[in-house]
């Protein structure tokens, strides 16, 4: 079975009714995945055994009627460790890693009773814009296979809108949830930071990275966000603020509400059918009662080169761990330890991957530290205080969530810098650490427009609540790609 | 053009620090890449950041205490399982200086 027509609140009520089991509900999501993933290759691993066997402990438990995830079957991007299953960030150096523990965003799963049917392909390290950085495969567009499907959580983006499940973790540092989100016309949300424990996930930029996570429906999302939220002793970043229900307020009531459109954000570089598309879903949040004015986010431009410094700098830092000892790939034929890090590094890491280590080792380095990394660490508090100014005013932010729609897999700039643009609209939010949103806001060349919806920190609630009357007045989620039985 | 061009030696330098190696042909490509990259952040200094404090993170707590308690997590099997090669309980790895100076 493919996932088009149903939701979670559907499938739950199924669940509980027992009009299918955990089980059969699973069989079937994995001959729909097999059937699929010749087509779009979202997936690095499908954990079939271990789905069912836990698809059964389920069943014999009993499906929970409070949780709405018993049973559901989901799928999680390949940086997050799931113990024994095979997790390889997409990089030749994790070829075989089986962690001994899982995330706590699994463990969360987990005890929501959710099934892990398998590992969503991603750009190598969650580096990347295409996912095409993988060392395992390229995912392919659900909704035309000859274009990418974004990244770096492009499988997990890709397999929930091919129809293959109905919810994914992802992870995202600049746009990494956001941006597969949006060329792929799904749900993708990245929360406040802190708001969801990254322990178990492997780091990229410890001072962007969240977890976020990616359906069909806006109230499926805010639901999941209910399971992931909390407080983690083992992340020491994750805030202790009480987690309200996310679904308590999606009334399609947006009256009133107050909307920022900064003008950097349909600037010069966003293609004309995005800006059209966008425009006219500021004119639908008018109709809907909310006011859309345009304002102001000066820095946004460098918001760019301050992201490929800091990141960088934090990635070559966290990435230092990976030196072929303890887990993973180790280079062969050396001459002694030292030539042992070296070659395992060149050798299992791949070219986008150096390329941040590199640019990042020498942002931090003796001589360059003040110009580069502590001049990226001001400008990165002269976007957060835009960010500020237009909060005090409004409550929200729009834009689109990538500057064009999906473009083909054979493009590949020669100049690295050019790919690095795609990320202009969603970097900002990651330096402030706040809640964003990417929902479909139409098609242009018959791919789909990510609208992009940016909160006040830890205000996930007027996100979605702007989110779900949005797409319960446009319907576009009942659109899907030619795909799982469908073809 | 970039004012932050860097040369041969500083790549090969900074390659280094990182722990990768690159042959003439890669280094001349990462060379390259970097200062497209280089050219690209340049726009940095368009900005005067006299004052403006750096920010390095946005968490809102800061000093997190957890108790200071040991635990006994019994994995060592499992971690031995995962290294690449293990003997006698140890993690094996090469000599430290070169095998062929190294006297056994």
């Amino acid at each position: 079975m493919n996932y088009f027509e149903t939701d979670l609140t559907k499938l739950h009520n199924q669940l509980v009714n027992k009009e299918i089991t955990s089980v059969e509900l699973t069989e079937q999501t994995i001959a729909n995945i097999k059937a699929t993933e010749p087509k779009v290759d979202a997936f690095i691993t499908i954990a079939e055994e271990e789905a069912l066997a836990q698809a059964k402990a389920v069943d014999e438990q009993g499906i929970d009627p409070n949780s709405l995830f018993s049973g559901i079957p989901v799928a999680i991007k390949d940086n997050i460790l799931t113990k024994d299953i095979l997790t390889t960030a997409g990089s030749k150096m994790l070829h075989n890693f089986k962690p001994i523990f899982d995330a706590t965003v699994v463990e969360k799963l987990n005890n929501a009773g959710a099934i892990m049917v398998g590992k969503a392909n991603m750009d190598e390290f969650a580096m990347g814009s295409t996912s095409k950085n993988s060392y395992f495969k390229m995912t392919k567009n659900a909704w035309d296979q000859t274009k990418v499907p974004g990244g770096s959580s492009g499988g997990s983006a890709a397999a929930v809108a091919a129809g293959e499940v109905l919810a994914s973790l992802g992870t995202d540092t600049g746009g990494s949830v956001r941006q597969p989100a949006g060329f792929n016309g799904i749900v993708g949300f990245k929360p406040t930071y802190g708001r969801v424990s990254r322990w178990g996930v492997i780091a990229f930029a410890s001072s962007l990275d969240q977890v976020g996570h990616l359906t069909r429906t806006v109230r499926d999302n805010a639901a999941m966000l209910n399971v992931l939220a909390g407080a983690d002793h083992r992340d020491q970043t994750t805030s202790t603020r009480e987690v309200p229900d996310f679904t308590a307020n999606l009334n399609g009531d947006i009256k009133g509400m107050k909307i920022a459109l900064p003008k950097e954000y349909l600037g010069e570089g966003v293609s004309a059918g995005v800006r059209e598309t966008i425009l006219a879903a500021a004119k639908q949040f008018e109709a809907l009662g909310a006011t859309v004015e345009e304002v102001s986010l000066p820095h946004s431009k460098y918001g760019v080169a301050a992201y490929y410094i800091i990141g960088s700098a934090e990635a070559s830092s966290n990435l230092q761990r990976f030196d072929g000892i303890r887990y993973g790939f180790r280079a062969e034929d050396v001459k002694n330890l030292n030539d042992l890090y070296i070659k395992t590094r060149s050798q299992g890491f791949g070219d986008e991957v150096k390329r941040r280590i590199m640019l990042g080792t020498f942002s931090l380095s003796a001589g360059a530290y003040d110009a580069f990394f502590k001049k990226a660490a001001q400008i990165r508090t002269l976007l957060i205080q835009d960010f500020d100014n237009v909060f005090k005013d409004y409550d929200l932010i729009i834009g689109p969530s990538a500057p064009s729609v999906a473009f083909g897999m054979d493009f590949t700039p020669e100049d690295p810098a050019e790919l690095y643009m795609y990320d202009v609209l969603t970097i900002p939010s990651n330096f402030a650490g706040l809640p964003a949103i990417s929902i479909n806001a139409g098609f242009s060349e018959g791919l789909p427009v990510g609208l992009h919806i940016i909160g006040k920190a830890f205000d996930e609630d007027t996100v979605y609540r702007a989110a779900y009357a949005f797409e319960q007045e446009t319907q576009l989620f009942k659109q899907v790609p030619n795909l799982g039985g469908n073809d | 053009m970039a004012e932050t061009e860097l040369t041969r030696e500083e790549v090969r330098h900074v390659a280094g620090l990182a722990m990768l190696e690159f042959n003439d042909q890669e280094l001349d490509y990462f060379k390259e890449q970097l200062d497209d990259i280089m050219n690209l952040i340049d726009i940095l200094n368009e900005v005067d950041t006299t004052n403006v404090p750096a920010t390095f993170t946005v968490t809102e707590d800061h000093n997190v205490l957890r108790a200071d308690e040991g635990i006994n997590a019994q994995q060592k099997a499992e971690l031995l399982a995962r290294a690449p090669e293990s003997e006698n309980g140890l993690i094996k790895v090469p000599a430290i200086i070169n095998e062929s100076a190294g006297a056994k």
